[in-house]
């Protein structure tokens, strides 16, 4: 029995289509500026209005992106590839066609691998990755029976990255996901923003019995926009799916819609009803050719890419793949440990560091909504918390404390401590005096424990804690309390 | 001498002398299209004000000791570019609304070089047709005959320099737009090597097949122009970047051991009237010349026609997409909803020719014919490439009839597309295969001028250019004026 499987019986296929916005300055086709949120159609020139006699002119930028992409996956970099016309009647798309890549894509046969949650390894194959313009935008609210339309999008470059139908569940799907979302910011292609829409994804959903010869009819989803969305439309899509077949159905070739508010997915049209989009190669643009030269030089920029950088955190800091995992995850929080790490003292405090900075920084940087680049601790600050631990100048448990502060007052770790007294007492008569004082208020649970009520040791610990406000080092604390409650 | 009878450099040689001024020029060339344009239709838009500013400039430059071969030269361009805050039409009742806010490289060119535009001529609609009937501002006249037409679809343009009432107008050729009008009306007109002239601002029909070039009365006149006009543009990615050789000065390379080769597929089918003996005494002149006379065979080139009409219609089917009545252009009265403005706002701005090739464009790239016509297509057009290819192997350029036949009656043929379409039958391989063409007059059937055509290898303008200079020096064919315009 598969453990993937949500209903018995049934196999789920998923092959996921990302729509990664390039992070070129201008647009793939026009000088135009690809800047998110302007005053509508502020960034939109005489080509992207498709005005008469315009003519597109290829952004070698984007060129460089996509061939970034394709190495980074083990894909082949096409030496020559097309631009094709996809062509179809709509207000936001100027031209009524698209300029997209059809027959030969410029990145094709690719592979990134996932982890499972039960830590095995699963390759997902990238058929291929192809760059096209997006279109503009309808705005219908807010305008009396009427529909604007703002076309600062229309031009602006997008990778297409088609998956093989490897993915067996929406756990897949979404570490698939996320795998190209940390791999197209690694690569610096794409600022990942699934809000503002720079970062989006279609899935095709199938399902069929286990051990069935062919795919099942699929759907594909459009546009969903967080990856708790599309995981939710997935297995919403998957049961409805299964219901269908179940009941003596069949499932239609469609394109569905998630809605959100009701967790749905519903018909937006069937595969009759598809647009025939009459692709013929681009006469206006030449074929996209990419020089050896070229892809050496791209390849020598290749930053150290996520599954690298996991594997040298496993070996040179002794993290579990997990923790490895976690920080990889993105370049930012990956170069933050490092730092951490490096002005704390190395390897020594390198699980300690991990502990911190996937446990409270994260929690906090996510809280907030930060960057981590502007986070009110910075990695020296950090590390400078984590040394008063080493140095046990303040407990595990205060240094929590202390974090809050230092986040929420942007304030050094010794400043905080030495400003809230917080310093761990570590004097032994100083903690001999607090329990001398605690064992004499409790004179009932002394005469209990020493009778052999064992337990009432933890009540002389909080106790004795308490009369030191927590500060005291709860080894020394432990320690000292058991000698004297134990000497009779 | 009158003015208008003068060539472009003769033209050019007396602003130089300071006989007349720029201004002078215009002046006369504006009273004789106030004179002549109504009978001709070949003017759809005159923009006088805009000739005598550029004609001051012109003074002014020259004053200034800054004026070029073509300072203060007058000129038309066809209603294809865009003019920036000058109407640009294209011949469609979809444009007819229509101003750039952008001149077209051409355009950009050619005033950059001092020249005086006097106005946008007359056209096919959106460059589709070869009589100039498909026009939304109706046909233009013929100036030997106002009974015939004076072909397309660069007809305005044709007619304007046939009646002098322009020294040289602007063109394009898709499948023989430029080529057949010059021949229907007896002047020079050259399509250069696709690719030579940026296309920039140019309304797209057919973007694999369109190609600017330029009508004037002789080979030397076109020579000065296509200097101009020609280069690299970094805003067109199929223009080339290479270096443009000086044409005037290479006008005059001799003619002697220059192989020309006889296209047999070009004398295959009928020739009407004179054409055919026309088209050989020419032959024979360049054989008198100096030319050495091959007989050369393009197997393949009948298959232009077929291949050329899935091409380009398959093209100018996306490339119209964008008039949908949304940004620009013709829009329908009260849409009640986006499908109705589309099928409105199309169904009223294009004509009936225009139409035809959208729906044949449409067929041919549709699922399940993809295949059959358009892939097919693109096969024919590499054989068609490579007939030229192997043929200029062996000869320099290749020599022919421009059309078929004369000029026809206005009428004659609109009801008939296929007829219509068989007019481009000599002009359109060179399209297919890229490589620059010209056509020159080479003498009249009755009243009518017939022109010869001449093609070179890519990038071959320089020669084509100076065999058709050399034929004219022992020729008058392209010095003659219809009467009524002499």
């Amino acid at each position: 029995m598969n453990q993937n499987t949500l209903q018995e019986g049934w196999e789920v296929v998923i092959g996921l289509e990302i729509h990664a916005q390039l992070a070129t300055r201008s647009k793939i086709f026009s000088g135009s500026a690809t800047a998110y949120g302007a005053a509508p159609n502020s960034q939109a020139s005489l080509v992207d209005l498709g005005y008469p006699g315009m003519l597109p002119v290829l952004n070698r930028e984007a060129v460089r992106m996509a061939v970034k992409f394709g190495l980074a996956t083990g894909s082949t970099v096409a030496a020559r590839s097309f631009f094709a016309r996809k062509n179809y009647f709509y207000p936001d798309l100027p031209k009524g066609y698209q300029i997209s890549q059809y027959e030969r894509p410029i990145v094709e046969d690719g592979s990134l691998e996932i982890m499972l949650e039960d830590g095995t390894k699963k390759t997902i194959g990238i058929t291929r990755a192809h760059l096209e313009e997006d279109a503009g935008k309808s705005l219908h609210e807010g305008l009396a029976n009427a529909s604007g339309i703002d076309l600062n999008r229309a031009g602006t470059p997008l990778l297409e990255i088609v998956s093989e139908p490897d993915l067996r569940s929406a756990k897949e799907a979404i570490a698939y996901l996320k795998k190209v979302h940390t791999l197209v910011r690694y690569l610096e292609i794409c600022d990942g923003n699934m809000q503002e829409g720079s970062f989006r994804c279609d899935a095709n959903v199938s399902v069929r019995r286990f051990g069935a010869p062919k795919f099942g009819t699929r759907c594909e989803i459009k546009n969903v926009n967080s990856f708790r969305y599309v995981e939710k439309a997935i297995n919403y899509e998957v049961v409805r799916q299964i219901d269908v077949l179940e009941g003596g159905g069949t499932i239609r070739q469609e394109t569905r819609l998630y809605d959100s508010t009701k967790d749905e997915t519903r018909s937006m049209r069937s595969k009759e009803e598809a647009n025939d989009y009459r692709y013929f190669p681009d006469p206006d643009l030449l074929p996209v050719t990419v020089e050896t030269a070229f892809i050496d030089a791209v390849r020598a920029t290749l930053p150290e890419l996520p599954d690298e950088k996991a594997a040298r955190f496993v070996a040179d800091y002794g993290l579990s793949a997990y923790d490895a995992g976690v920080l990889t995850s993105s370049r930012e929080l990956a170069d933050y440990y490092e730092a951490v790490v490096a002005v704390a003292g190395g390897p020594a405090c390198a699980k300690l560091a991990a502990n911190w900075v996937t446990g409270d920084f994260s929690g906090a940087v996510n809280r907030d909504g930060v960057e981590i680049a502007d986070a009110n601790v910075p990695a020296a600050a950090l590390a400078g918390l984590l040394g008063r631990i080493q140095d046990e100048t303040i407990s595990g448990k205060i240094a929590k404390d202390v974090f809050e502060i230092m986040w929420a007052e942007r304030a050094l770790a010794d400043a905080v401590i030495e400003a809230k007294g917080l310093k761990q007492i570590t004097d032994t008569g100083a903690i001999e005096s607090a329990i001398d004082a605690v064992m004499a208020a409790n004179p009932k649970q002394l005469a209990e424990y020493r009778s052999g009520k064992d337990r009432l040791f933890g009540f002389f610990v909080g106790q004795s804690m308490k009369a030191t406000q927590g500060k005291a080092n709860p080894a020394q604390l432990n320690e000292l309390l058991k000698k004297k409650l134990d000497a009779t | 001498m009158t003015l208008h009878t003068r060539s472009v450099a003769e033209l050019a040689a007396g602003l130089a002398r300071k006989e007349y001024s720029a201004v002078e020029l215009a002046q006369h060339f504006l009273s004789r299209i106030e004179r002549s344009n109504d009978a001709l239709n070949a003017f759809v838009t005159v923009t006088p004000d805009r000739a005598l500013a550029d004609a001051r400039a012109a003074d002014e430059a020259r004053a200034a000791g800054r004026a070029g071969p073509l300072t203060g030269v007058p000129l038309a361009h066809k209603d294809i570019f865009c003019t920036d805050g000058v109407r640009t039409a294209c011949g469609s009742k979809m444009l007819d609304n229509f101003v750039a806010p952008y001149d077209a490289t051409v355009v950009e060119r050619l005033h950059a070089a001092g020249t005086v535009m006097l106005g946008k001529t007359n056209m096919d609609e959106f460059a589709m047709g070869s009589s100039n009937e498909t026009s939304w501002y109706g046909p233009v006249k013929n100036p030997w005959d106002l009974r015939k037409v004076p072909g397309g679809s660069s007809g305005g343009s044709a007619a304007v320099v046939a009646a002098r009432l322009a020294p040289v107008a602007t063109g394009t050729d898709t499948g023989g737009s430029i080529r057949q009008p010059a021949a229907l009306v007896g002047i020079s007109g050259i399509k250069p090597t696709y690719g030579r002239v940026s296309r920039y601002g140019m309304i797209a029909f057919a973007s694999s097949l369109d190609q600017a070039g330029i009508m004037a009365p002789s080979a030397e006149d076109c020579a000065l122009f296509l200097a101009a006009m020609a280069g690299f543009d970094p805003r067109d990615s199929t223009s080339v970047d290479r270096p443009v050789p000086d044409y005037v000065a290479e006008l005059d390379a001799p003619l002697a051991g220059v192989r020309i080769g006889v296209l047999k597929e070009f004398f295959a089918h009928g020739l009407e009237g004179e054409t055919g003996a026309l088209v050989q005494a020419a032959i024979d002149q360049y054989r008198a010349l100096g030319a050495r006379i091959v007989e050369v065979s393009c197997p393949n080139l009948p298959l232009s026609v077929p291949t050329y009409y899935v091409v380009a219609p398959a093209e100018c089917s996306s490339n119209l997409s964008r008039f949908d009545g949304v940004r620009f252009g013709h829009r329908c009265k009260d849409p009640r909803d986006l499908m109705d403005l589309y099928k409105r706002s199309r169904g009223e701005g294009f004509g009936a020719e225009v139409k035809r090739r959208i729906m044949t464009g449409t067929y041919v790239l549709s699922a399940g014919y993809y295949d059959a016509y358009y892939l097919k297509a693109q096969k024919c057009r590499s054989l068609i490439s490579a007939d030229f290819k192997a043929a200029f192997e062996q000869v320099d350029l290749l020599i022919g009839p421009t059309s078929p036949s004369p000029a026809f009656n206005i009428g004659a043929k609109v009801d008939d597309p296929i007829t219509m379409y068989l007019n481009d039958i000599y002009t359109i391989g060179a399209n297919l295969a890229g490589l620059p063409a010209m056509s020159i007059p080479c003498g009249f059937d009755g009243a009518l001028p017939v022109g010869l055509q001449l093609i070179g290898p890519h990038f071959g303008e320089s020669r084509l250019l100076a065999a058709a200079h050399a034929y004219q020096r022992h020729t008058d064919f392209h010095r003659r004026v219809p009467a009524a315009y002499a």
